[in-house]
């Protein structure tokens, strides 16, 4: 509970400076956040078809994409971490393709793919599948040699080397680049809707502030932040049952 | 009795370095044999040459049977963190049906005294159990030969005679061949059927020595026997163990060499 309460004061502290501020200025483009609350409980919850129309595309979008790059990232990334030879072929590219922002890269999908979910979903993947790839590539090479080793004396099948050893040894920093490529989806999922569509999330914040309605911008934000939230603790809790096998205490190499 | 292991004329290089060249012998079935050196002599290398990990320069290597198991002197790094003990020793039993797999693994698990940690995390086990929970892999496996590199260097001494005695039980009882390479003489004559002396860069055999000692064995009165002390020297001074001179010698050398070096730069 002491702990709970230690987390939050700052949040909430801010919240009531906001909305004393708020009340204070009293100025169109940063309401309190008592107006917000309410627009977005207006808006997002009171209106179904906000919901059915923006937030599940924008949703949709956003898993879909991560999953997508996710499953990507793991199989490349496992494959070229094993293989020297993949990498040193492969790597300068990935260095090359991880540099360019994801953002540059929207005017190119708008002419391959139309606007549209192809388009929203490439810019997505293309943006999010690098932290996956990279950190499933460095989990990959840090499989230790003795392990190796054991697994070739027993001359275990294929298929048990990739998914016995090498995908649980990796497992951890797998988790950790998952974790930076659903932040980002999110980001990238907004950007993705600013432009050639008129349904999801990233949409409505433009509408609204094309729109002078600054309320409803900022309830827009707030949602994102709630969903940012949601998604990340929802992984941590995936996380931390798919990592419940390491050991917790520190002296686990020398017993 | 029929050979387990022929080795012939086996040799390796690692790059320009010959760390072991040209050695010859043999493995009979059933029979615990230690291959002793002294430290970097090559004697992992000759494991791994042995295990199929590394293709030898030159030399062949026949094994009797289909496969062999190594049991490492880094249990925790041998050991998989994300399977239970019971999961570990099953690791490399995945193409039998479950139910053997099954009942192998509680065996073997019992051979080693350990039934009662099957669900257990290796990492939450001590030293001596986790390489017990290594030998009951390699057990479970039913090799043609074990292997065994220094198994029981990185353990304390206490735990080090227990797993001695466990190793001479379970071969005993389950007629296993076994191949244990250490840098202990001591521990060489107490494991062993027969002792092969390895010296020299690069390694050689300098000797192939059968152990006068009855089958059984006592910590505390075997290594006590006359005929123990004596093949203990014996061995000692095939790896010129107690003969200073030379590497007083090599120390004076080395010693002159860094000081030039320092004074030069
Ligand atoms: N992968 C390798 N590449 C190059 N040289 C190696 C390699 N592995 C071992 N060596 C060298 O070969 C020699 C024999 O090494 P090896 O590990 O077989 O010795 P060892 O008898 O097992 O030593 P220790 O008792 O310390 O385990 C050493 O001089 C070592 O430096
Ligand atoms: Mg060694």
């Amino acid at each position: 509970m002491t702990k709970f309460l230690q987390r939050w004061t700052v949040f909430a502290g801010l919240v009531v400076i906001w909305q004393l501020l708020g009340w204070l200025a009293d100025d169109p483009f940063f309401p309190p956040p008592s107006k917000i609350l309410s627009a977005a409980w207006e808006w997002w919850v009171l209106e179904p078809a906000n919901f059915t129309e923006h937030i599940v595309p924008s949703v949709a979008r956003l898993l879909s994409g991560w999953l997508i790059a996710s499953l990507i990232g793991v199989s490349l990334g496992l494959l070229l971490g094993r293989s020297d030879r993949a990498m040193e072929y492969a790597g300068p590219l990935l260095v090359f393709l991880r540099s360019i922002p994801p953002p540059a890269l929207v005017p190119v999908f708008l002419l391959l793919f139309k606007a549209g979910t192809s388009m929203q979903l490439a810019t997505i993947v293309f943006g999010v599948v690098w932290p996956v790839l990279l950190n499933s590539v460095d989990g990959a090479r840090s499989v230790d040699v003795t392990k190796v080793d054991t697994s070739a004396v027993f001359r275990i099948p294929r298929w048990q080397w990739v998914l016995g050893v090498v995908l649980p040894a990796a497992s951890p920093k797998i988790f950790a680049g998952l974790r930076v490529s659903l932040s980002l989806s999110l980001v990238l999922m907004v950007i993705s809707e600013l432009v050639g569509t008129d349904n999801g999330i990233g949409s409505q914040l433009m509408q609204a502030q094309r729109e002078f309605d600054y309320t409803r911008m900022w309830a827009g934000i707030v949602l994102l932040g709630v969903l940012g939230y949601g998604l990340n603790t929802a992984l941590l809790a995936v996380e931390r049952r798919a990592l419940a096998w390491q050991p917790r205490s520190r002296d686990e190499q020398h017993a | 009795m029929s050979n387990m292991l022929e080795v012939a004329d086996l040799g390796h290089t690692y790059g320009d370095h010959e760390a072991i060249g040209g050695l010859t012998f043999t493995v009979r079935a059933g029979e615990l044999v230690c291959v002793v050196g002294p430290s970097g002599c090559g004697k992992s290398t000759l494991l791994r040459t042995i295990s199929g990990l590394v293709a030898p320069s030159r030399g062949d290597v026949s094994l009797n049977g289909s496969h062999l198991a190594v049991v490492f002197q880094d249990y925790s790094r041998s050991l998989f963190p994300w399977l239970s003990v019971q999961g570990n020793v099953e690791f490399p039993l995945r193409s039998l049906p479950r139910a053997e797999r099954r009942a192998r693994a509680a065996e073997a698990l019992e051979w080693v005294g350990l039934s009662g940690a099957a669900r257990k995390r290796p990492w939450q086990l001590s030293g001596g159990m986790q390489q017990r929970v290594a030998i009951a892999r390699a057990l479970a496996y039913r090799p043609a030969l074990l292997l065994m590199d220094e198994p029981f260097a990185s353990v304390d001494a206490q735990t080090r005679f227990e797993l001695e005695d466990l190793l001479l039980r379970v071969r005993r009882e389950h007629d296993t061949t076994v191949l244990v390479v250490t840098h202990d003489i001591d521990e060489s004559v107490y494991l062993g059927d027969r002792i092969l002396v390895l010296s020299g860069s690069p390694a050689r055999l300098v000797a192939d020595l059968e152990v006068p000692l009855p089958a059984e064995r006592d910590q505390v009165t075997t290594r006590t026997d006359e005929g123990f002390v004596a093949l203990r020297s014996k061995v000692a001074r095939l790896l010129n163990v107690g003969k200073p001179a030379l590497d007083v010698e090599k120390w004076a050398a080395a010693e002159r060499e860094s000081l030039s070096e320092t004074v030069s730069s």
